[in-house]
């Protein structure tokens, strides 16, 4: 009996599983993507800073100035503003709004809800923060500093800054128009509606954000009313797909569009099948090498320049990291206004040698700790090895990536290799963490500040060049100043920018006009179309 | 009689919640000495020493030890788990969605190694030495030393990737994903409460092969257990007397030892129950499953000790509730105590 209804059982399982219907192609108006999702904490735009959770927001909220995802490179452009004018002293900045453009929830977007999403932001100084009080916006003055009337909004600032770095500013997620009437009827205890704005989103976007669950999905829909007209994909379906292989599988079997996750392995064996593109892009993200001049030995500037040339720059990103970065030795990555494309330093172990003979170095041993990332893990072996060669022993413990933000937020990672995202989409994003440092001492705790990290005492003509630039007008003179520091900061800075990412989307054939943010955003999902 | 034994259930209850409590404390010790800062995980890379300091209190890890875990305790009998920093939602709400994914997931798998592993024991018991016996060492060894992430991934590259015979990663296919009423969250049960035979087939597409492949490695565990269960049976004198009387070798083997070794039995599919239930995380990372396992490692490897401390209630609530079951069921086999 038991047998008779086991084997029924089996029979029924089989001729289930052969069932062709589950199997189809995605549907024509769908574009599902598989992504690792996971670091989604907050869907609230004034606390939302991960990649995941800014891929979301770009497309569920608009903000004054954006990018043309079909356009990147001609930087920041009109959006829910139409125009702006700089006041003759270059304190203020008056935006001007269109009047087509509405919420989500049907209501207009107007300048008063512009205004105070900015006001939100500063008021609740979350993390992101200080992308906009670095403007000199308190929780106190933001009021009498961001001001609108009718459909205009006015800016006040502390210094006349460079009008390039507020508006570049102001495409970053943190400065997304948030409906005011719906997140304030969500409000409670005085939080400005951030818990509830954590997993809902009030946004004039082009898409709706129909639903989140954490670690598993997000599903977005058209807005029908969007005001730069409908997106082509209704749906938009981002599912997380933590293993490379899977998501090439799923891609060779048409079950999703777009894979974000590929390795090289991956990325090698699938570049070849019939019907999958690789696209490559690259981002913003910088592989570098921190010396941490507490460390004794790390101090010594010979040991800093010998360093340089001990990393395999071309053997590096032809092998392990094949594909997935290049060799870019300048801390702006390639796409930021005045990024350095020069490579000064290049693997050579004699010269590495005669350095550290001139300097009357006779070795030494150094042992740091690094993320237990494979790409990481195997530069440090790497590094590792040629250090061998001209007598510096590295010894290499391997942590998860919490614990090594936490040793090298206290200062204490010998040699950092990690990597480092812009925070928003203007140079002085890289330049005020890498070369910007004005009190070096445990005390500062400028945990933000790179530099500080490494225990880098920036010379004062450096941290006043890069406050300068800040202030420079003239968009062309400030691309200059930025060069300026580049190549003082190659020259002498222990803090080592190495490789730039890029990232490589495998696609179904059919998709076009994908954009995943490049050097200076998140992804976008409204332009993408899908062919036959 | 009858409250002899509701006394000794209540007994057992409350040694079980004494267990979960022991089992609580030092998890919770071990998150807090854990070399892991949870509220970097809350503010990230960026945040100022100030922005940082206002977490901090905000978590409430300003207080000594004995207080969050006392607050921590008392939150959790009014059924509060938290906050998972690592999704930003209440670990209750988390672990509901979770769950019943790891449950579905577990739940057929331990129904295949158990429908495939017993008879398999059985025969190669009855059969010592031959075909089948052999056959069974050869599916134990093998479900015993190979890796299950190898096993799953060339399932997939096979099943799925060659043959398009199943389901991908994930729960369901795009086109069913959340098409179907959350009544249980178990998808398969779902589609049938909803009577979409559709998102039935698909849920069921996407769960054969993880569950195969979990069904296998219980089905190793069980076929062994069940195989030297029934040896000693066999050697027993009643089974000779039995023969002697003239029963069929059938009879023998399926009514009177079978019937001999329910018990341990039950106890070893409970504890390769359990086991599935928490130990599954690899399978849920290849296949993508949304389940408990990776939760909690997630949780562990952010530092997210409220999703940690919630997923291990929730496992250890399993075990007290499969032990209780198991020890229901024990009365009602044994023959003595009826």
């Amino acid at each position: 009996m038991t047998f008779h209804l086991t084997s029924r059982a089996v029979l029924l399982a089989s001729a289930l599983a052969f069932a062709p219907a589950a199997f189809a192609e995605t549907p024509a108006d769908t574009l599902v993507v598989a992504h690792t999702i996971d670091d989604i904490i907050s869907l609230d735009p004034a606390q939302s800073f991960e990649f995941s959770g800014n891929d979301v927001n770009n497309n569920t909220y608009d903000r004054l100035v954006d990018f043309d995802p079909l356009d990147p490179e001609a930087g920041f452009q009109p959006s829910l503003a139409e125009s702006w004018e700089v006041s003759e002293d270059g304190l203020s900045i008056t935006f001007t709004l269109r009047e087509d453009a509405t919420f989500h929830s049907g209501n207009p977007v107007r300048a008063q809800d512009a205004a105070w999403s900015l006001q939100r932001a500063v008021k609740l100084d979350k993390t992101p923060a200080f992308i906009l009080t670095q403007f000199g916006f308190t929780a106190e003055n933001v009021d009498q500093m961001i001001t609108f009337e009718g459909n205009t909004l006015t800016l006040t600032m502390d210094k006349p800054y460079a009008p390039s770095f507020v508006l570049n500013c102001l495409t970053a997620n943190i400065a997304s128009v948030v409906d005011m009437e719906t997140v304030m009827a969500n409000e409670a205890d005085g939080d400005l509606g951030n818990g509830w704005l954590n997993t809902n989103e009030a946004g004039s976007g082009a898409y709706v954000l129909a639903a989140w669950r954490p670690n598993e999905q997000v599903q977005l829909t058209a807005y029908e009313d969007y005001w730069q007209g409908a997106p082509t994909m209704k749906r938009v379906i981002v599912r997380n797909v933590a293993e490379s292989s899977a998501q090439r599988l799923l891609l060779e079997q048409g079950d999703i569009d777009v894979a974000r996750n590929l390795t090289p392995t991956d990325v090698e064996s699938i570049a070849s099948v019939e019907g999958v593109t690789i696209q490559d892009e690259p981002r913003g993200r910088i592989l570098y090498m921190g010396l941490n001049q507490k460390d004794e030995l790390l101090s010594n500037p010979a040991v800093v320049e010998a360093m340089k040339h001990l990393v395999d720059y071309e053997g590096i990103t032809s092998s392990f990291l094949k594909g997935q970065f290049v060799t870019h030795q300048s801390f702006l990555p390639r796409g930021y206004l005045g990024a350095l494309d020069e490579t000064p330093w290049t693997y050579d172990i004699e010269k590495a040698r005669q350095i550290l003979t001139d300097a009357g170095i006779e070795g030494g041993t150094i042992t740091t700790r690094v993320r237990d990332l494979r790409e990481y893990i195997d530069v440090a072996q790497t590094l590792q090895a040629a250090m061998g060669q001209v007598g510096l022993t590295l010894e290499i413990e391997q942590m998860t990536g919490a614990q090594v933000l936490d040793a090298y937020r206290a200062r204490e990672v010998p040699i950092f290799l990690g990597e480092w995202g812009p925070d928003y989409s203007d140079p002085n994003t890289n330049a005020a963490t890498f070369a910007y440092n004005p009190d070096n001492s445990d005390e500062a705790a400028a945990v933000g500040l790179l530099a500080w990290r490494n225990a880098y005492e920036v010379p004062a003509e450096m941290n006043e060049a890069t406050v300068a630039a800040t202030l420079e007008q003239d968009t062309d003179t400030r691309a200059a100043m930025y060069q300026d520091i580049q190549r003082q900061y190659q020259a002498e800075a222990p803090i080592v920018p190495l490789f730039q990412r890029i990232e490589q989307v495998g696609m179904g054939d059919g998709v076009q006009n994908w954009w995943s943010g490049g050097a200076i955003s998140s992804v976008m999902y409204r332009q993408v179309t899908k062919g036959e | 009689m009858r409250r002899r034994r509701a006394r000794s259930v209540a007994g057992t209850i409350l040694s079980l919640a004494l267990t979960l409590l022991g089992l609580l404390l030092v998890t919770f010790i071990i998150g807090r000495v854990m070399p892991i800062d949870p509220v970097l995980k809350v503010v990230g890379d960026r945040a100022t020493q100030a922005q940082y300091d206002a977490a901090y209190i905000a978590m409430g890890l300003d207080q000594p030890l004995v207080v969050q875990f006392l607050t921590y305790i008392g939150d959790v009998l009014r059924g509060d788990f938290g906050r998972s920093i690592s999704t930003g939602q209440p670990v209750s709400a988390d672990i509901a969605r979770v769950f019943p994914a790891t449950l579905e997931l577990a739940t057929l798998g331990t129904l295949i190694g158990v429908v495939m592993g017993v008879p398999l024991g059985v025969i190669a018991a009855a059969r010592r030495g031959g075909i089948i016996d052999q056959v069974a060492r050869v599916v134990a060894l093998v479900g015993y030393s190979m890796p299950i992430f190898w096993l799953g991934l060339m399932g997939l590259l096979i099943f799925y990737g060659m043959l398009g015979w199943v389901g991908g990663p994930g729960r369901q296919g795009i086109l069913y994903d959340g098409m179907v009423p959350n009544v249980t969250g178990m998808v398969l049960v779902d589609s049938l409460i909803a009577g979409d035979w559709p998102a039935f087939q698909d849920a069921f597409s996407h769960i054969i092969l993880p569950a195969s492949l979990l069904g296998y490695y219980s089905l190793a565990y069980i076929s062994r257990m069940t195989r030297s269960f029934m040896l000693e049976q066999l050697s027993q004198e009643y089974i000779t007397t039995a023969r002697v009387k003239g029963l069929s070798e059938r009879a023998v083997i399926w009514r009177h030892a079978l019937g001999n070794i329910a018990i341990p039995l039950v106890t070893v599919i409970a504890l390769s129950f359990g086991s599935l239930l928490e130990g599954s995380v690899l399978t849920e990372i290849i296949f993508s499953w949304p389940g408990l396992g990776s939760y909690i490692t997630r949780g562990l490897l952010s530092g997210d000790m409220n999703a940690v401390l919630g997923g291990t209630v929730v496992v250890g609530a399993c075990f007290v509730v499969l032990n209780l079951l198991s020890d229901i069921l024990y009365r009602f086999l044994d023959p003595r105590s009826t």
